[in-house]
């Protein structure tokens, strides 16, 4: 009993780092229709970002072509090019966009401390969100959801190359500073093993999740994005600016990847196979939903605690190493019964 | 002027109904199996046949098949290269357990079960579609794979989990070099091209496109669903069952089942959305840029960079083909979602006009 106990909470926690991964997946798809296949990438460039940067600061050539970018951005944004739209000159943008690439010169080479190094891939995986939508999306808008899909795909290999060109290949710890060690009292009380950093993480999941919580049903930008996931062109007809809510749901991806891959570079070590980490909160999705965040998060759980219960009670009886494909076979029993997921909208197709 | 099919009138349904109904097409396919049956054998030397034109015309065989599904019917699939799999050593152990067994009986029965597996993982789509059923057959890659290494039956208990393909022997006759080997590979080939190109304006076919283009309009009109979906599951993973026969014994020679890991899967894919999603030819011109790129980029990137008088650390080529990949996809998406095919197409509809602008 105690032993099925660790290994269900052992699950659950678990668990919940998929949904933390997931958590990227959903945000995307309810406001913009998008399956983005390249969340995983995202989470393997902002943990190698973070690790690079403390470890040697950022490398010169492309830091400097972005610092180049974004001045060429900023002064567009004060001398707007003729027939644009926003006619008037936007001191604001330019201020943030000119500060960015002057502040960014100063940290080439340097290692950096680790809240820094945070920092600073927060704000870099923001403009990699940002620029995302821009380029890669917005050309595509209007395409059937098959063809966004296979672009993030080819999203996904282009991150996955930049990634590496910018920090090369070796795999590297990461320590955050939650030691992952049994929590003492709950040894000695129950003889239960739990780690605390897996404790940890999952507090900082649920933190994140009650903060988007909030974010979605309190703010002004929430309503906006819940409006836009419900219905694109109702939502433009009522004046809310679609591209800029895209804009913000693609930077709120890209800092719940920078969440996700801080953990896992922690928990497993920042390395190539963190994408295929991505690839496992897959099936949570299909489990709970495309459309909701309440769905990511009991479906990681789910997934989370049948894959570690079926490794240690059904492995043994097939030789081991059923973790690799027992969540998606659970996620499409799954779907046989509810093909909407868990908690995803039932669509009524009509001809 | 050259390419027009005013003045070739049909006088019976036979020649109505042909595959190629101009001409000029005709002439041109002619030519061109003529070039790739008997020129190339002359002309290309061995490390052409063996490192490019073999393994072409096997990952085109694959591409079609996952075209058959994704582009003519709809159903997205990320389990392609688990498929070819199950081609492979179903295959490799029909030869290895019955001895009579002809190597092209075992392929095509190498086929057949790649079809029955296929059927088996294309059974949810009759549920659930779109991108739940891309996710779904990616349990069909992990699954396979894993079966495959697990179960050392498959691999006849080698202890590395590799099989060895043996020999290809015909009627007596050994193919052994690789133009002989490139023939046999692109009879097989072109055969089952034609019976897809064939395949696909057939009943089935339309049925098939009526399932893409909207499924519940498809049943209302009378299609039946189950066979239809189906269908394609099995069809579309017999040629990429028999391509993964051919990829273990015409290209590699010894495979391991993490070979056909999910990134061949993703690779096919590619090759489809570049090359040109639903159309035959598409899958043909895809294969040869996914081919033909990486060995254009591992040649010229770095005396092109040398050039600029930039030095490339080592690694960093596969780094960019990477980025360059993913890029290009991306282009293409934006710029001509439908492939190269369609750029030929469109060459084909101006080169009607010619030299007119209207």
């Amino acid at each position: 009993m105690q032993f099925f106990l660790e290994v269900l909470i052992g699950g659950l926690l678990s668990g919940v780092m998929y949904s933390l991964v997931a958590l990227g997946f959903v945000l995307i798809f309810k406001a913009s229709g998008v399956f983005n296949f390249a969340q995983g990438a995202l989470v393997f460039l902002a943990a190698l970002t973070t690790v690079g940067l403390m470890e040697r600061g950022a490398p010169g050539w492309i830091t400097g072509l972005i610092a180049v970018i974004l001045l060429a951005l900023a002064f567009f944004a004060v001398k707007p090019r003729k027939g644009a739209v926003a006619a008037r000159p936007d001191w604001r943008k330019a201020a943030v966009l000119g500060g960015i690439a002057v502040a960014s010169l100063f940290i080439i080479g340097k290692p950096l401390p680790f809240w820094v190094a945070v920092a600073v891939t927060l704000v870099f995986m923001v403009g990699v969100g940002v620029a995302t939508e821009r380029i890669v999306l917005r050309p595509l808008v209007n395409q059937p959801p098959i063809t966004l899909f296979m672009a993030t795909i080819g999203l996904t290999f282009f991150l996955e190359g930049l990634a590496q060109a910018m920090w090369g290949a070796n795999v590297r710890g990461l320590d955050i500073g939650i030691p992952d060690e049994p929590i003492p009292w709950l040894m000695e009380r129950y003889d239960i093993q739990v780690s605390s950093f897996d404790l940890a993480g999952a507090g900082i999941a649920a933190v994140l999740v009650a903060a988007l919580a909030l974010f979605f049903n309190k703010t002004r930008i929430g309503r906006a994005l819940r409006a836009v996931a419900d219905d694109h062109q109702a939502a433009l007809a009522v004046g809310i600016p679609l591209k800029q809510i895209w804009a913000i749901v693609w930077a709120a991806a890209g800092f719940v990847a920078l969440v996700a891959g801080l953990l896992w570079g922690a928990r497993n070590g920042v390395q190539f196979a963190l994408t295929f980490v991505a690839l496992k909160a897959l099936p949570v999705l299909i489990l709970g939903g495309f459309e909701s965040i309440a769905g990511a998060i009991v479906g990681g759980l789910i997934i989370g605690a049948s894959e570690k219960l079926a490794e240690v009670y059904i492995g043994p009886m097939v030789g081991g190493g059923i973790e690799s494909w027992f969540a998606y076979v659970v996620a499409l029993l799954f779907l046989l019964v509810r093909p909407e997921g868990l908690f995803g909208e039932k669509h009524i197709d009509r001809v | 002027m050259l390419y027009r099919e005013a003045g070739q009138f049909r006088t019976s349904y036979a020649e109505d109904q042909q595959i190629f109904p101009i001409r000029q097409d005709r002439i041109a396919i002619t030519a061109f199996l003529l070039v790739a049956f008997i020129a190339v054998p002359l002309v290309a030397n061995e490390y052409w046949l063996k490192a490019i034109l073999i393994p072409f015309l096997i990952f085109s065989l694959a591409a079609l098949g996952l075209n058959i599904l994704t582009g003519y019917a709809g159903q997205l699939s990320l389990g392609t290269a688990g498929f070819m799999a199950v081609g492979a050593f179903a295959a490799y152990n029909f030869e290895l357990r019955l001895e009579w067994m002809p190597i092209l009986l075992s392929w095509i029965l190498g086929g057949l079960a790649a079809a029955l597996v296929g059927i088996l993982f294309g059974l949810p789509s009759l549920r659930i579609k779109g991108f739940y059923l891309a996710v779904a057959t990616l349990a069909a890659q992990f699954f396979i794979v894993w079966a495959l290494t697990k179960f050392p039956w498959f691999s006849n208990y080698s202890s590395s989990g590799v099989i060895t393909a043996g020999k290809i022997e015909i009627l007596g006759y050994v193919f052994d070099s690789p133009i002989e080997k490139y023939l046999l590979v692109l009879t097989i080939v072109v055969l089952m091209a034609l019976a897809a190109k064939n395949m696909v304006r057939s009943e089935t076919g339309r049925a098939w496109m009526a399932v893409r283009d909207m499924d519940v309009a498809a049943e209302v009109v009378g299609i039946r669903m189950m066979h239809t979906k189906l269908l394609a599951f099995a069809v579309s993973s017999f040629y990429c069952g028999v391509a993964g026969a051919l990829y273990a014994y015409a290209y590699i020679g010894t495979v391991e089942p993490e070979g056909f890991n999910l990134d061949l899967s993703f690779r096919i894919l590619f090759m489809i959305i570049i090359g040109g999603v639903g159309s035959i030819l598409g899958s043909f011109l895809g294969a040869a840029f996914i081919i033909l790129f990486p060995i254009f980029l591992n040649a010229y990137a770095d005396p092109f960079a040398h050039a600029l008088g930039i030095d490339l650390p080592p690694g960093m080529t596969s780094n960019l083909e990477l980025m360059i990949f993913g890029a290009l996809i991306i282009f293409f998406l934006a710029v001509e979602p439908h492939g190269l095919a369609r750029l030929w197409q469109i060459a084909k509809e101006k080169l009607r006009l010619w030299p007119f602008p209207h």
